[in-house]
């Protein structure tokens, strides 16, 4: 059965094969990294054999709650997002930049060589192909060289979503749940009755090199039929929803707006949307000397814009409340965003709603921001107009 | 499949983070806390070519980076010149930097003073504090080619007599009877015999055609706001004035976050702006 995958074409990789699939990617010289099940919840880590991958797991996502739950079957991709994104890889949130050492009363910056394995990403959903897409103009833009070649390098497999978790909005954010980026491959787990099959859309040359050896079919139109009512299912169930429709002028012309007091009072500035967002590029750089003095390394981190410091000019923050922060981040990710890089910076993964620790609820707010701002609301602020 | 944004490979690309190393050549006191140094390069390299109003990252080995703009004349790129104030660990460090002390320079970074549209006009700068370096290469590019602005005026206050910087050539400038540069601060002791108060006492006083002036103003952000007013009160509007902002300024290329204001990344679309293109940002607190 087995034929050679073309660019374009539609095939059926079932579920006993995915190991040879797995192989296939190996084989092309990549280090495959995809789900993992790791301290109760779904990361990205390397994934060496199928049984790494979380098999027959769920995860149950709400607003401020992550659950890990058993599946009533063995999908291996059952789930939606969890608290890893792929920025991990492609912008560590701790890297070293340079290293120089001093030279003749001098010093000798030498950039930080490129010596990784080429990495596959196995499971991108559609909306983490958007913030990829997103991550890519921002790093491009200002042309940063580990980004670019990190990047280059990478195999996307992309895995359509077959439910949408509670906290998901990629329809809204017109990311997904369909694959329609460019990508190398994109699969979609499809289970009926006792039948476990993958329909596999090859996206690249690329794509098509990891499969020579993997058994594929061509797909029927049934086939193909069933894996679209899975997507189609997903679509159906978004767990939350965001009217896009002018939220960046929503957002930038309404720095006084009293939701913003409201909001500030429940969050705890502790960064956790940041982190766990596939899009936030801030970061800090730091220099670490040895103790000799005569060699540094530049590392660089990912940085928040709601820690305290993140603003200071000489010592005092430009954004010392955490109400200003909050409005920073939200502004720019759904408003400013669009300024800067012609798109929102959201995709709609629902990653902050999940993991913020007090249940804050960027579509609520964004939501309430729409609502003329009322004499009656109460504001804490005192800078704050009604 | 390459995806639509993607910059060109990385061994087409010069690493954005790597600092040059150049020599401190000459190092000036200036005030009890600030000095001027004059750094060549380390190194063959070829000259550095800014234009007025630019910055560069200043690097102190093993000690950090800061934003510093460039104090020099861009008719004379062989060396590089930089007035430090210091204000933490890496302004410090940078300030007691000697002669002979190597130090990087990354550069040169964001907008200029936009001395082509001041062509035929006439010219007000207002400085406050440290606000006269990042001014200064502007004001040697208008004097080295005179004839093709109009009136130059020059408005320079600092906190008190001892913190004026370019002491000698502020009074060179203040002979010259081809423009007038006033200095004024806001506390005098005895010795002082210029003007007592801020700049934007100055600015009624100032002899130029509002609606066919250019103001460039750099100094502390509530001065800036006060000196507009000045100006509107004057005559001119607001798209007349461009001003130099502060934030906190990391990486300079537009990606560690840390200075935006609004939707702009100052490093990279400042720190020289139309003062109507960022009035909306200045005027909401804790932007």
């Amino acid at each position: 059965m087995t034929e050679s995958a073309q660019v374009g074409g539609r095939y059926v990789l079932d579920r006993a094969d995915f190991p040879a699939f797995l192989d296939g990617m190996r084989a092309a010289g990549y280090r495959v990294v995809g789900p993992t099940v790791r301290d109760r919840a779904i990361v990205y880590g390397e994934v060496r054999a199928v049984t790494d991958l979380p098999i027959g797991w769920t995860d149950r996502q709400e607003a401020g709650q992550y659950r890990l739950e058993r599946r009533s079957d063995e999908a291996l991709f059952g789930y939606n997002v969890g608290p890893h994104s792929w920025k991990k890889y492609l912008f560590p949130a701790h890297e070293r930049l340079w290293t120089a050492t001093t030279t003749d009363g001098s010093f000798e910056v030498r950039p930080e060589p490129d010596d990784a394995t080429p990495l596959a990403f196995l499971g991108v959903r559609a909306c983490e192909l958007a913030a990829i897409r997103v991550q890519d103009r921002v790093f491009g833009l200002a042309g940063d060289p580990t980004y670019a070649r990190r990047r280059r390098s990478v195999l996307r497999v992309a895995v359509e979503c077959g439910q949408a978790g509670r906290t998901c909005f990629c329809v809204s954010m017109g990311t997904g749940p369909a694959v329609h980026d460019e990508v190398d491959l994109a699969l979609t787990e499809v289970l009926e009755g006792d039948r476990h099959y993958f329909l596999l859309h090859v996206g690249s040359d690329r794509g098509a090199r990891v499969l020579t050896d993997v058994p594929l079919r061509p797909a029927s139109p049934v086939e193909e039929g069933a894996a679209a009512d899975r997507v189609a299912s997903a679509a159906a169930s978004m767990g939350r929803s965001l009217t896009t429709t002018g939220i960046r002028d929503v957002l930038v012309n309404q720095p006084d707006h009293p939701r913003w007091a409201i909001v500030a009072r429940r969050c705890l500035a502790c960064t956790n949307c940041t982190m766990a967002c596939p899009t936030c590029f801030c970061q800090s750089t730091e220099e670490v000397p040895d103790l000799s003095g005569e060699k540094v390394e530049r590392w660089r981190r990912w940085d928040s814009c709601f820690n305290s410091q993140f603003s200071a000019v000489h010592g005092t923050s430009v954004r010392q409340s955490t109400q200003s922060r909050y409005r920073q981040w939200l502004t720019h990710k759904f408003g400013t965003w669009h300024d800067q890089f012609g798109e929102s910076g959201c995709v709609g993964c629902g990653r902050c709603i999940t993991w913020c620790p007090v249940g804050i609820d960027v579509t609520e707010e964004a939501a309430a921001l729409r609502e003329p701002a009322r004499p009656t609301v109460p504001s804490a602020s005192k800078g704050t107009t009604p | 499949m390459a995806a639509r944004s993607l910059p060109p490979a990385a061994e087409e690309m010069p690493s954005p983070w790597a600092p040059v190393p150049f020599r401190v050549a000459q190092r000036t006191a200036e005030t009890s806390d600030t000095v001027t140094l004059v750094l060549t390069p380390a190194r063959d390299a070829p000259e550095f070519p800014f234009a007025p109003g630019q910055f560069n990252m200043l690097y102190a080995f093993g000690v950090g980076e800061a934003a510093i703009s460039i104090s020099g004349d861009p008719a004379a790129p062989g060396s590089l010149v930089h007035t430090v104030r210091t204000a933490g660990k890496v302004s410090g460090a940078l300030a007691a930097a000697g002669p002979g002390t190597i130090v990087g320079v990354r550069g040169p970074y964001g907008s200029a003073w936009p001395l082509a549209a001041a062509e035929g006009k006439d010219v007000v700068l207002v400085a406050g504090g440290l606000g006269l370096p990042p001014l200064r290469p502007a004001l040697y590019t208008m004097l080295a080619d005179r004839g093709k602005f109009g009136r130059i005026e020059v408005i320079y206050g600092a906190r008190t007599p001892k913190d004026l910087v370019f002491y000698r050539q502020v009074q060179e400038w203040r002979a010259r009877t081809d423009l007038r540069f006033q200095t004024t601060v806001d506390a005098a002791d005895r010795s002082w015999y210029g003007d007592v108060g801020l700049v934007t006492a100055r600015v009624p006083d100032l002899r130029v055609d509002p609606a066919n002036t250019v103001a460039f103003l750099c100094g502390p952000e509530v001065m800036l706001k006060f000196t507009v007013q000045a100006l509107v009160a004057k005559g001119m509007t607001e798209d007349q004035v461009y001003v130099s902002l502060e934030r906190n300024m990391k990486c300079a290329i537009g990606l560690c976050g840390h200075c935006q204001l609004g939707p702009e990344f100052v490093c990279r679309d400042g720190p020289v702006f139309r003062y109507s293109d960022v009035r909306r940002y200045l005027t909401v607190r804790e932007l």
